[in-house]
């Protein structure tokens, strides 16, 4: 039963497919390129739609996993396929042989300068959903610094995702709850802030997303502005004054913001994508990897051997992805179980 | 030299009679034509040209320097250039020395049209003649140098990438028939002149073929009238068709150059000036290699060559389709060698077109911009594009700051667009309304410099704005000044910058060099592997209508491959919508050149 | 009109059945991208003719779709061509494109 099994990425979804796969009884080795676990998920301070602390999801997923192999710090240099294995090398020199591996790469948020209408890099009082989370965190950021009470805060949903012309045409899905989360949260922290979200279209599909967002209209008087911010320049004081339209009363509207906070969308992590492109591995024409099938065979690559969980076939929520760890690790299981017979 | 027929005519000399007869008839109508559909005023500026003794010069070295000797295409490739300049050259040289030896040895036959041409048929060398062998071996070096040239053009036919060009025109039915009928010309006139060389005379060239065929051909003297029927054909169907195919380049551009010199300019989609550019195109296809839309080969049939002969075959729905596709970057016409205006000859096409509904700016009240103080007073246009790209804008008013320029921002609240992309879209009356409402602003603001920041307004502010005793000039320009004056000052680091020439700054209004001086300053300057005059399109300008995002993604990465061949750190350009175009795609980041400068300050 | 014996004004409703579309149809054959606009707003957020003549593509498409071209022509005829629309489009609409078919197919007398 010792199978070893290689996961790439110790985000949530290598974390859970590691615990399970241990579970199992097979012998899961974890390659890490960050310097830590619970990848993007561990950077967030807290999660949609309970306010559940993100530390609550994520300490228990590397305690089950504490007894795999884990490699931080460690990327993969190259996959050599043998016969009916394949050689993976590491850059730290350590080569594995193994017959299954599981691309838990997960997606990078997209680069806010990229779209510089907005301001990213330009304006200080600019920043990125991401930052923000970190700011919730450590409360050290002297661009949120400047947000009081009284003041007004922007929320624009979309940056980087439905644009075809920053070359990422869907929609990463978790963003507009994220923004109401990240709303709230700011409301919380400063009641009598002004909070406004411009949005194209709100897609809260899950659970208790409908009831979130009713929350944040009704008890926090979040304001949502239907219009898609195009321009934003700053004034003599240092605020930045966003134009948009709303496009429900079709008139162009204009706002003094003390911060605009970036919805960065998902893309695939490009780091995954170079994994594999080692072997070949097909990418879908959203830009994340292909899997066999997109509805029956979400978790299997085309190539034997691979397997995908998480956000590398696309933009996913936490317990989409914990649901497909594990249905990977389960995959990976009658897959070993059937070779044997 | 001695006559040996009493009337100095032969039969054969009809076909070439006629076919020259036909094409002069034809040229002076065109020409005529042409002179009639100029304007007035084009009409007495080209006649005053005419005589103007510094024009008359430059008209002459023209002619002689791109007709004859072909000197552009020298520069673009040593083997295209000899290839043409051997056979344009080397042809005037034979037609020219055939004129002289008429004038010499039967001056009483200078009227006849046929002599020069035919001249060793009618005559035989006499014992006095040995002055004559420094033009028997003339014209036989001549000759020779035109039958190398022919060898070449076949291979060029076949090995078109040894000559520079990765793809050349598709010859139409007709120009590859007058092609063959060019070629055929010389070879027969070596052979019609081989056959005759041991009465009339000739040199290493036609002396040698003469011992030849009369050594391996019995009666060899039987197969001389054949040949020179078949030369005199070949001469005939050439010039028959020379109206009809690309050699009509010939005598149109004798015509274009004097009126371009004389600083005519296209003012009819069709007609006129347009009418003698489009006839002036030798379809040799420099415009498609040039042209940036290449990289897909579905728009190799968009390039310049192909509106010229959709124009002369007047197809309505592709002439709209090319002209509207078209970027008008103007590599096209800064690289043809003839000077074909492919981008003006574009937004002329544009210009015909009938609309529905009329744009109009009357009903727009625009603050005024009244600059105060003493000294210098500059009036910043940001340009509607720079509210989309802040970086320009925050950069730029950070250096005027620091070298405390006297400055206003026209346009802080919004404001009417320049009009340059009205203009290139053909619509000339809404384009003038605007530039003469930004006119009215500009003149009254009491400014001394117009400072502009984006290449599209800078080039229409140039060319049309006709601002009184106001300097408009474009920033890179402008902070190039400030650094030399020392009113800013900058460090050098180690980082390689390279400068991607917008269209509309570099072709456009001929800035290539201050920008570079001022990335000479904060780093290492590299060149992408076409620059200046050869610069690739981003591939977002407001040039193309028809052209969508899809269809640009190609050239968009093929102009970032271009300008990251020497792996910059930093693509640096001067024009916002380059910047947005390539911020997106470019793993290199990309920088406006105030922002380079702004962040050292 | 009279329905159930109560006479009623013309209903300001727009009848999507009755509308005549040949002209919209016509516009998409020629210019696709009229089909693509997702009404996020960011073309009429950013024209600079928006101030002057209430010019928005959003409302524009939207107006000719709906038989109300009058609407259509009033907004787009400070329209200045300058391109920021097709900059911030997150489609890559061409918008000039479809600007200068509209202004083609469609006429101010027809109306």
């Amino acid at each position: 039963m010792n199978e070893i099994i290689l996961i790439v990425g110790g985000g949530i979804a290598g974390l859970e497919a590691a615990g399970k796969l241990l579970q199992l009884g097979y012998t899961p080795i974890i390659v890490e390129k960050g310097d830590r676990l619970g990848g993007n998920v561990a950077r967030w301070h807290r999660l949609f739609p309970d306010m559940t602390p993100a530390s609550e999801v994520v300490d228990p997923l590397i305690e089950n996993a504490k007894g795999a192999n884990i490699f931080l710090n460690t990327e993969i240099s190259f996959i050599n396929r043998l016969k009916d294995k394949y050689n993976v090398m590491l850059s730290s020199g350590i080569s594995i042989i193994c017959r299954y591996i599981l691309l838990t790469t997960g997606f990078e948020l997209f680069d806010a300068r990229k779209k510089e209408e907005y301001g990213y890099g330009i304006y200080d009082q600019v920043i990125t959903n991401s930052d923000l989370e970190a700011w919730f965190n450590t409360g050290a950021d002297p661009r949120v610094g400047k947000v009081h009470d009284g003041g007004a805060v922007g929320f624009v949903h979309c940056v980087g995702s439905r644009d075809e012309k920053a070359l990422n045409p869907q929609c990463s899905k978790v963003c507009c709850i994220t923004a109401i989360k990240q709303a709230i949260e700011m409301k919380e922290r400063y009641p009598d802030l002004q909070v406004y979200c411009f949005y194209m279209d709100l897609r809260l599909f899950g659970k208790k997303y409908e009831d979130f967002y009713a929350k944040a209209q009704k008890d926090y008087g979040i304001r949502f502005i239907r219009g898609r911010v195009s321009e934003v320049c700053e004034n003599i004081e240092g605020k930045v004054i966003i134009k948009a339209e709303d496009t429900l009363s079709g008139k162009p509207v204009r706002v003094t913001l003390d911060l605009l906070v970036l919805m960065a969308g998902m893309k695939c992590n490009q780091d995954g994508a170079k994994i594999g492109n080692m072997i070949y591995l097909p990418i879908d024409t959203d830009g994340f990897l292909q899997s066999k099938d997109n509805i029956s065979r979400i978790n299997t690559s085309p190539t034997r051997g691979f397997y995908y969980a998480g956000a590398c076939t696309g933009p996913k929520t936490v317990p989409e992805t914990l649901a497909e760890a594990r249905a990977a690790a389960l995959e990976i299981h009658t897959d070993i179980i059937n070779s044997r017979k | 030299m001695r006559e040996i027929t009493a009337l100095g005519y032969s039969h054969f000399i009809l076909p070439f009679m006629a076919g020259m007869t036909f094409v002069l008839g034809y040229c002076i109508i065109s020409m005529v034509k042409v002179f009639i559909e100029i304007t007035p005023a084009d009409r007495r500026k080209f006649l005053l040209s005419l005589v103007n003794p510094r024009i008359m010069l430059k008209n002459i070295r023209d002619i002689f320097a791109d007709c004859l000797l072909h000197v552009k295409l020298w520069k673009r490739n040593k083997l295209l250039g000899f290839m043409h300049s051997s056979i344009a050259f080397g042809w005037f040289m034979i037609i020219l020395i055939g004129h002289i030896e008429v004038f010499i040895y039967t001056p009483d036959r200078v009227n006849r049209m046929w002599y020069p041409i035919f001249f060793r048929y009618f005559v035989a060398v006499a014992d006095e003649t040995m002055r004559g062998s420094l033009f028997f071996f003339l014209m036989d070096f001549f000759l020779l140098m035109i039958l190398i040239g022919i060898i070449l053009a076949m291979v060029k036919r076949v090995r078109s990438l040894m000559f520079g060009m990765r793809r050349t025109t598709r010859n139409t039915l007709l120009d590859t028939i007058a092609m063959l009928a060019l070629w055929a010309i010389f070879p027969l006139r070596l052979l019609a002149e081989g056959f005759t060389a041991d009465i009339s005379g000739g040199s290493f060239l036609t002396k040698s073929l003469n011992s030849v065929l009369h050594n391996f051909i019995s009666n060899a003297e039987i197969n001389a009238d054949p040949t020179w029927w078949a030369y005199s054909i070949a001469l005939g169907v050439f010039m028959f068709l020379l109206p009809f195919t690309r050699y009509m380049h010939i005598p149109a551009e004798i015509m274009l150059i004097p009126m371009r010199n004389a600083g005519l300019k296209i003012r009819h989609a069709r007609k006129g000036f347009s009418r003698l550019q489009v006839y002036s195109c030798p379809s040799c296809g420099v415009c498609i290699d040039a042209c940036p839309m290449s990289v897909t080969k579905a728009h190799t049939k968009d390039a310049t060559v192909y509106l010229n002969r959709q124009i002369k075959r007047r197809n309505g729905k592709r002439i709209e389709e090319i002209s509207d596709k078209c970027l008008l970057c103007g590599k096209c016409s800064a690289l043809c060698p003839v000077g074909v205006q492919g981008d003006k000859l574009r937004i002329a096409q544009r210009s015909v077109r009938k609309y529905g509904l009329e744009p109009h700016y009357d009903n727009i009240q625009l603050p005024s911009a009244a600059m105060s103080g003493e000294g210098e007073k500059v009036l910043y246009f940001a340009g509607c594009m720079s509210s989309v790209t802040p970086s320009i804008g925050k950069s730029l008013t950070a250096i005027l700051e620091k070298a405390g320029v006297n400055y206003e921002q026209m346009d802080k609240d919004g404001g009417l667009c320049c009009g340059r992309p009205m203009w290139t879209a053909g619509r000339f009356n809404a384009a003038r309304e605007m530039i003469a409402r930004n006119k009215d602003i500009i003149e009254k603001s009491g400014a001394d410099t117009l400072l502009v920041s984006c290449p599209i307004c800078y080039r229409i502010f140039v060319e049309r704005y006709r601002l009184e005793n106001i300097r408009v000039v474009h920033h890179t320009v402008f902070i190039e000044e400030l650094l030399r004056q020392g009113r800013i000052s900058i460090g050098a680091d180690k980082k390689k910058y390279v400068f991607h020439d917008p269209c509309e700054l570099g072709r456009g209004t001929g800035i290539y060099e201050q920008p570079r001086q001022v990335l000479r300053i904060a780093g290492e300057l590299v060149e992408a592997r076409k620059s200046g005059q050869q610069s690739i399109c981003c591939g977002g300008s407001l040039g193309s209508l028809s052209l969508d995002f899809n269809r640009r993604k190609p050239i968009i990465n093929s102009s970032i491959e271009n300008l990251t061949a020497m792996s910059p750190d930093t693509i640096v350009t001067a024009c916002p919508l380059c910047l947005n175009t390539f911020s997106r795609y470019s793993t290199t980041p990309v920088k406006d050149i105030a922002q380079v400068v702004a962040d050292k300050l | 009109m009279s329905i159930f014996g109560f006479k009623i004004s013309p209903s300001s409703a727009i009848n999507l059945s009755e509308l005549d579309t040949r002209r919209w149809d016509e516009l998409c054959r020629k210019a696709p991208d009229a089909r693509r606009c997702m009404a996020c707003g960011s073309c009429s957020a950013t024209c600079p003719a928006a101030q002057f003549s209430g010019m928005s593509l959003r409302k524009v498409l939207l107006d000719l779709q709906r038989g109300r071209e009058k609407e259509a022509y009033r907004m787009m005829s400070n329209c200045m061509l300058c391109g920021k629309c097709l900059m911030v489009c997150p489609r890559g609409i061409n918008t000039r494109e479809l600007i200068l078919k509209i202004s083609q197919i469609y006429k101010e007398e027809d109306r």
